[in-house]
């Protein structure tokens, strides 16, 4: 590379594919100036290769040296160690080849095979290299952010993100809810599927607000006709001024015992109770809660329970479980309308739903529900896309469904029962898949997390959550200082499926004036016009 | 003529290593660490002055003390103008380098220096030619004198430098070489960029 603007960091003096390798720092380079998590490039005599910076060390080449210190307040003598008695290592894990082979002229960047030979030159990567990786907007891929230090835009191919369950994951107040709403408008933006979330904070539909305080815009503001807004909190809408298009009810008789399952532990219930509620619903039928509500204590009802040999105590536990949902203002002995249905007419429209939950944050009512529609939709989506296979005829368009607090879905305990564990796994086969948000991946189980394709992860500082977002990955110790690493806020790591290496990026800025103008594309807000006159 | 304003001495001894020049006045010998030349042509000869000696011209005899009634050193010499005949001035170099064919090469020359070659203090836009590599100092380094190495060193790198006028830039560079070569002996290092700071 002869070109001006490379910056030299140094050479490569020794390493393995596996644990990547060591650069001795040049002289010129400062190790202050470096940041894990950038990007290099290491021009190897035959091939290219493209890296990130995991790790930063200082050496000395003689032990003496940290015994006795130079007398550092003397600039000349400080200058002259500088690189050559004292140097600065770099640790890079070579990740892509660019270049240099045909297979990699061909069909752009190939995973690593081998690891560049002894002394090749290492330097920063240049914007075209982040560009040549990561690829630039088009139809498929939706610009997320810049990789560090960079103004070079890194792509997510949305096309392929959506075969797979993803997560987004961090601490509290790293910005989730920012990159999700992001993600959304691309999906939307893009076309690449159809999106149910359930939006426990009614923050994706008209509006949300950031942490100063201001309101920044949501998915409605950007794609009136192509987003529905539903709410469980009618009031708590209007008081929003948030124009609503359905008002979602749930029947007591919707709710199947399998529902219960997932509120165990937010019910308090014990395993016998559940095991009361199958044995009651298979005797009262469809309208098992209601009728186990109004079971007084009546010799009657002694009696059922002694036939169906449920303990006293286990029953009143379930009616204390119960109440607790019966407080839930929008579940209604009867629903007149079908929110299921509801819910599929317009996402088979291509419509995009975002349910609110208003008012009622509550963890069970936002179980509860979730787990309700997704379990119906899922097997709709799954009858149809089996029928399609049959018929050979489209399958129905990819579903996105948005769960927040995924952990309490997700959970070792519940994962193998409830849907979500089932979407997780099963993934794309049915054309369903998760896009989870989660504060505490730890909690989530192995399984799932392990078939996630592609994870967004914001600062994480427990252990036990960098362990489990990590699974899996090659160089975990690498990834884990980076990860630990980032601010909090802004950034985030990406990895997986729907990026060809591992990546930092500042999120692209979201929430001023400008910004907006990027998300809606200017043929997109004539064509929106025009039919408004029509 | 310039050259021979620079000739400094005429080589009166020599070796593969070094040569010795006697000068051709009185204490004029070329400073400690400075390049000088000599020629055996086509070949050219270069060398670091790492010694210098003033002694009687014959051996045997000592120089007394003479200055017990006068005012003065000057006074000295004033009432024996022959004293400046009877002492010698030499100095000891050593080779660095050799000069074939208008190419430079740091290392030693096939062939010890001529006697009676007349030695030549270099001007410093040959000092910089020479300077641009630091392959010498290696030969300094690895040389057995009767002078401290880490003083020679010191003090051809503070020659040097007047030859440049970015002299700071020069002497971190020279400093880097030095740390690669005695990255295993600190110690010399600190001694020799303690004296040739500032």
């Amino acid at each position: 590379m002869t070109q001006e603007d490379t910056q030299k960091l140094g050479i490569v003096v020794s390493g393995s594919l596996n644990k990547g390798v060591e650069v001795k720092m040049d002289s010129s380079a400062s190790v202050e100036d470096m940041a894990v998590g950038r990007y290099v490039t290491i021009d190897g005599p035959k091939r290219r290769f493209f890296g990130m910076i995991t790790d930063i060390t200082l050496g000395v080449i003689d032990q003496k040296l940290t015994l006795t210190p130079p007398d550092v307040s003397d600039p000349f003598m400080t200058e002259v160690l500088a690189g050559t008695s004292t140097y600065g290592t770099l640790h890079v894990l070579p990740m892509l080849t660019i270049g240099g082979d045909a297979a990699s002229l061909l069909e752009g960047p190939q995973p690593v095979k081998t690891v560049p030979s002894h002394f090749s030159v290492v330097n920063l990567a240049l914007q075209r290299d982040v560009e040549l990786v990561f690829g630039s907007e088009d139809e498929r891929k939706f610009y997320i952010g810049t990789p560090l230090d960079m103004e070079t835009k890194v792509c997510l191919d949305l096309a392929e993100l959506v075969k797979r369950s993803n997560g987004i994951f961090g601490k509290s107040g790293t910005g989730k809810t920012f990159l999700t709403r992001l993600l959304l408008i691309g999906m939307l933006q893009k076309g690449t599927a159809v999106n149910l979330v359930f939006d426990m904070h009614s923050e994706y539909g008209w509006e949300g607000r950031n942490e100063r305080g201001q309101k920044v815009k949501a998915l409605k503001q950007f794609f009136p006709s192509k987003v529905a807004v539903f709410t469980l909190d009618e009031e708590s809408s209007r008081r929003r001024r948030v124009s609503t298009d359905f008002v979602v009810r749930i029947g007591y008789d919707e709710i199947e015992p399998e529902d219960m399952v997932l509120l165990r532990q937010t019910l308090n219930l014990t395993e016998p109770a559940i095991e009361a509620i199958y044995q009651l619903s298979r005797r009262f039928g469809k309208n098992w809660l209601q009728s186990t509500m109004e079971m007084k204590d009546s010799e009657e009802s002694g009696d059922l329970l002694k036939e169906l040999s449920i303990h006293e105590s286990t029953f009143q536990n379930l009616q204390r479980g119960l109440a607790t949902i019966r407080r839930l203002p929008f579940l209604m002995s009867h629903s007149p309308d079908n929110p299921v249905q509801r819910i599929l007419e317009y996402l088979d429209r291509g419509i995009n739903v975002v349910l609110e939950f208003g008012r009622y944050t509550d963890i069970t009512a936002y179980i509860l529900v979730a787990n309700l529609l997704t379990r119906r939709i899922h097997t709709q989506y799954r009858d149809r896309t089996e029928k399609a296979q049959g018929e050979d005829t489209a399958p129905p368009h990819p579903l996105v469904i948005t769960i927040e607090e995924a952990h309490k879905f997700l959970n070792p305990e519940v994962a193998g029962q409830t849907i979500f564990g089932i979407i997780a796994r099963e993934m794309r086969k049915y054309n369903v898949t998760l896009l989870v948000i989660d504060q505490r991946p730890s909690g989530i189980d192995d399984e799932v997390m392990s078939q996630i394709g592609t994870k967004i992860t914001c600062l994480l500082d427990n252990d036990r959550d960098i362990d489990s977002v990590l699974a899996g990955v090659m160089n975990k110790s690498e990834f884990k200082s980076v990860l630990s690493k980032l601010e909090s806020k802004q950034q985030a790591l990406i990895f997986g499926h729907a990026v060809p290496m591992p990546v930092v990026v500042r999120t692209r800025e979201y929430g001023s004036a400008e910004s907006y103008k990027d998300f809606i594309p200017s043929e997109q807000a004539e064509k929106d016009i025009e039919e408004l006159w029509d | 003529m310039a050259e021979l304003a620079d000739r400094v001495g005429e080589v009166i001894e020599a070796s593969t290593t070094g040569f010795v020049a006697q000068c051709y006045e009185l204490y004029q010998s070329p400073p400690l660490g400075s390049l000088v030349k000599t020629r055996d042509l086509p070949v050219e000869l270069y060398g670091i002055v790492y010694n210098a000696t003033t002694t009687s011209l014959e051996p045997g005899r000592r120089p007394i003390a003479r200055g017990k009634d006068e005012a003065s050193e000057e006074e000295i010499y004033r009432s024996s103008p022959q004293l400046l005949k009877l002492l010698r001035s030499e100095f000891s170099t050593l080779v660095v380098g050799h000069k074939d064919d208008d190419k430079l090469y740091h290392y030693l020359p096939p062939k010890p220096a001529r006697i009676h070659g007349f030695v030549y203090l270099c001007p410093p836009e040959e000092v910089k030619e020479f300077s641009q590599s630091f392959d010498f100092l290696n030969i300094l380094i690895n040389a057995h004198l009767p002078v401290s190495l880490d003083e020679l060193i010191a003090a051809s790198l503070r020659q040097m430098c007047q030859a440049y006028e970015d002299r700071h830039s020069f002497l971190v560079a020279a400093g880097k070489e030095l740390a690669i070569l005695l990255s295993g002996d600190f110690n010399q290092l600190k001694a020799i960029l303690g004296r040739i700071k500032g």
